[in-house]
């Protein structure tokens, strides 16, 4: 075996009394592509900071090449030849490509010799990795996946031999996904060597060579990727065997619960995000809306929950009219048997800064259970939370800890708690497993197959097309704010990555 | 990434990090003392000497207290719903007309007993009508309220004037102030209080709208943290969309919280009208709405926090007084500079240490957990 491009030798990190790595060994090949899997909080990203420089190791040592470095800061690293592809894109959006790509490595006061060699350079570098960008194009004008090509350009721009991915295609359709493990392929096969970052089985068994896997801080194992299978890694991952196929029956759709007619929703600005969409829930079933994330997703969800007012169209709850002008109170949609877990659990489904205890009752705090007259009951309001807490298996069980405290997936079940144990007869859930751990994947999915058994509707919103497909009897798909298509569970997932892209769209339209 | 920092525990946060905060400023102010050819430590001590060393130090120094409890509360209640109320100084101004009113109506005629508690109600309602205003703009209309307080403030100032000098001022007294309030206009002193502690207080104005400012920050900690409108006005504050969320409405809350606030300022005007000049004058604010947001800030906004910052305030204003008076090179200006001071680390700086303190206090307590078994960054289900 060759030099290791990169090799960390007993890599420990603490933030406190927060163990984030501990005693990392880790050779990464010259040439490969090597995948780093873990649930949030396994210390992927700490690892990757250290490397990068954000952060310093309590004890350890980094070899690049062989050579033990010191990575001091982010500088350090791009001079040794590491490359960072964040997860949120490091661009100015109303600078252009080539702005961009220099932006930081000028090269003198004054712009113009350095504009006509950053030209020249990224056009070389453009035409070697077949990565083809227009420099003129602003950034906002471009689709995610060009911006993140972009990101890759930045990389090499500043001579980078060692790429860091984390989590790239979080923001991606399918094929988009596709076309960058091809791209990250051809980077290999010139010599690149590649980390990436991921925490979806599915991507580590497509583009990788290698695979850490890391749990606690640890990592747990080394594999290479054509000898392992996606089974062992998440047992590896989780500790524990995890059931990733979701088990469950027929639905037995009952009434309409829930019926969205012609709806069209524009944001702030005036752009429409929904656009004259239609469809139905019915009683003990799930409909799913898969799609890329800013299709009008969020947008359709939040105005059926009474937060986003709608510009025009019905929606329907037990055949009841809801008021979408924006003057409608969430709390009377509750009253009426509509729950909503948001997508966005930091700043909406939870108040971060709250005890447990108080983001427990967040939406139903009129409730007079946990009323005295103007007076919070709080015995109350925190025996009704241990419940939730016991049946929820929240952790840490503690009703006084701040929410902030808690891990992703254990502020999802906060919030799930509150929601269903209501017994809504309509659910609406958004993202429900985003940032969430495996562990509690599992448990959430069983939770939203138990109300759909129990009779009630379901409305799921996720960018996750894999959690679309096993939970969903019925999928539509988003496309710029319209419902493109209406696909069975069975659905092949390179159609609904078709749809979700806007292909259809664009054939229909030549 | 996670914060990367855990939490402080409380005593440091709450205790010795202010403490820091403080122990900076006096230091910094030191210099300052130095530079005009003082000795910082004689003047210490004066100061201390002159708010505690004697019955009509601590008098004065709990009158100016009581003064910053009600304006501190003002701006933390706001505070907790997001608001930044800059206008406790207009709001308390005008408050003042709501105890004239009762003050010169029926001051003459009922004992104080009756006539407290209608000021009270009085000095509440108008200084929450002052508020009203700016709150139905920034609901409504999103006019920010930082702007818009602040400008009632002049507007406030103005009108005062006008109604003093042109409606209110008796044709026999050259000074722009009321009359006299009667017997029933005129609070008791709380020289009893200070007697049963063996002090003297002599002639300072300490009053019983003290112990009402106490009262006042009890109340304030029932509402925010033990009601429904507290929780619902600190959801708001801390996340409007959650709010939203949650069928709060905007409109109410931000109304009724800026009006609430608005009524602690304007009770402010008990202290210095009813209970020390017994009338109006001109200007008697004289910044306390101003230090009331130094002594939220200081106080992070919980009533505790806020009796202290305010007697720390109390403290300045009087033991300045005294280095004024003994010190000749240090002038009136120069005391404002200190209180300056005190203002810019204890509240605006608030945060400057921390970080430092952070990576001390885990220092430490690394050693001390190491063959602790180790918290893990996420939860593992």
């Amino acid at each position: 075996m060759s030099v290791a491009a990169i090799e960390l030798i007993g890599v420990d990190k603490r933030f406190g009394t927060v163990h984030a790595n501990r005693d990392i060994h880790l050779a990464i090949e010259k040439g490969t592509i090597h995948g780093i899997i873990g649930e949030n909080g396994a210390g992927k990203s700490t690892l990757m900071s250290i490397l990068y420089g954000f952060y310093q190791a309590d004890s350890g040592e980094i070899r690049i090449n062989g050579n033990a470095t010191k990575i001091s800061d982010p500088n350090a690293a791009i001079g040794m030849g590491i490359g960072m592809v964040h997860q949120h894109f490091m661009l100015v959006e109303n600078f252009t490509v080539l702005e961009n790509v220099m932006l930081g490595v000028e090269g003198a006061p004054l712009l113009k010799n350095g504009i006509a060699k950053a030209r020249a350079e990224l056009k070389r570098l453009e035409q070697e990795y077949e990565l083809d960008v227009d420099p003129d194009a602003l950034i906002e004008e471009l689709p995610v996946g060009l911006q993140q090509r972009v990101e890759i350009l930045k990389a090499l721009y500043r001579g980078a031999e060692i790429l860091v991915l984390d989590e790239p295609t979080g923001v991606l359709t399918p094929p988009e996904a596709d076309h960058l493990f091809r791209i990250l392929e051809q980077l290999r096969d010139q010599g690149k060597t590649i980390i990436l970052i991921t925490h979806k089985l599915r991507e580590i068994m497509a583009a990788t060579d290698n695979v850490s896997v890391m749990r606690q801080g640890s990592v747990v194992a080394t594999r290479k990727t054509s000898e392992t299978s996606v089974e062992e890694l998440a047992e590896l991952m989780v500790g524990r065997r995890v059931l990733l196929r979701v088990q469950k029956g027929e639905a037995q759709p009952g009434e309409v619960k829930l019926s969205v007619e012609n709806l069209t929703v524009r944001d702030s600005r005036g752009v429409v995000m929904v656009d004259n969409a239609s469809f139905n829930v019915r009683a003990g079933e799930i409909v799913g809306i898969a799609g890329v994330a800013g299709n009008g997703q969020s947008q359709l969800i939040e105005t059926i929950a009474g937060i986003r007012a709608a510009v025009s169209g019905r929606v329907l709850l037990d055949g009841q009219l809801i008021d979408i002008t924006g003057a409608a109170d969430p709390g009377e949609l509750r009253d009426r048997g509509l729950a909503h877990v948001p997508e966005d659990r930091h700043h909406m489904g939870l108040v971060l800064a709250f005890e447990e205890y108080e983001n427990s009752i967040l939406g139903y705090h009129d409730d007079p259970l946990y009323l005295k007259g103007p007076f919070l009951d709080i015995d109350a309001i925190k025996a009704d939370a241990r419940k939730k807490i016991e049946k929820y298996d929240i952790r840490p069980g503690d009703p006084n800890l701040k929410t902030a405290n808690f891990s992703g997936g254990n502020q999802q079940k906060i919030v799930l708690a509150r929601e269903i144990e209501r017994d809504p007869g309509v659910l609406i859930i958004g993202q429900p497993t985003r940032g969430v751990d495996v562990g509690a994947i599992e448990f959430i999915h069983k939770r939203i197959i138990e109300m759909r058994d129990a009779g009630k509707a379901v409305l799921l919103v996720s960018v996750e097309l894999d959690e679309i497909r096993s939970l969903s009897d019925r999928i539509l798909v988003m496309f710029a704010g319209r419902i493109v298509g209406e696909r069975d569970a069975e659905a092949d997932e390179g159609e609904l990555g078709c749809l979700m892209a806007g292909v259809e769209q664009l054939e229909a339209a030549q | 990434m996670s914060q990367p920092f855990a939490k402080l525990p409380a005593w440091a946060d709450y205790g010795l990090l202010p403490l820091i905060n403080l122990v900076v400023a006096f230091f910094v102010a030191g210099l300052v003392v130095l530079l005009v050819g003082e000795n910082p430590i004689d003047a210490a001590v004066l100061m201390v000497k002159g708010a505690f060393g004697s019955g009509d130090g601590v008098g004065y120094t709990l009158y100016y207290a009581t003064n910053f409890i009600f304006t501190g509360l003002c701006v933390a209640v706001a505070f907790h719903c997001g608001l930044f109320n800059i206008g406790g100084e207009g709001q308390a101004y005008i408050g003042g007309l709501g105890v004239a009113f009762i003050g010169l109506s029926l001051g003459d005629t009922l004992p104080w007993w009756v006539v407290f508690p209608l000021a009270i109600v009085a000095s509440g309602i108008a200084g929450a009508l002052w508020a009203l205003i700016p709150a139905w703009l920034q609901a409504r209309r999103g006019s920010h309220v930082v702007i818009t307080t602040i400008m009632f403030n002049f507007i406030a100032a103005s009108i005062m004037v006008y109604i003093v000098v042109q409606i209110l001022k008796p044709m026999n007294i050259q000074s722009p102030e009321t009359r006299v309030f009667g017997a029933g206009g005129q609070l008791p002193s709380l020289g009893w209080l200070l007697n049963s502690v063996g002090l003297n207080m002599r002639s300072a104005p300490l009053n019983l709208s003290f112990l009402i400012s106490l009262v006042a920050a009890f109340l304030v900690w029932v509402l925010i943290w033990r009601t429904k409108l507290g929780y619902e006005i600190r959801t708001m504050g801390f996340s409007p969309k959650a709010a939203r969320y949650a069928g709060i409405s905007e409109l109410r809350i931000i109304i009724i919280t800026m009006m609430i606030s608005g009524a602690l300022a304007g009770m402010m005007a008990l202290n210095p009208i009813m209970g020390a000049q017994h009338r109006l004058q001109l200007d008697f604010v004289a910044g306390a709405g101003f230090v009331g947001i130094a002594v939220a800030l200081m106080g992070r906004s919980h009533p505790v926090g806020i009796v202290l910052a305010a007697i720390l305030f109390g403290m300045l204003y009087q033991g300045g007084a005294e280095i004024a008076f003994d010190m000749p090179n240090i002038s009136r200006d120069m005391i404002v500079i200190i209180q300056g001071l005190v203002i810019l680390f204890a509240g605006a700086l608030e945060h400057m240490f921390r970080p430092t303190l952070q990576r001390i206090f885990f220092g430490f307590s690394r050693k001390k957990n190491e063959t602790a078994a180790p918290v893990t960054a996420g939860g593992n289900q």
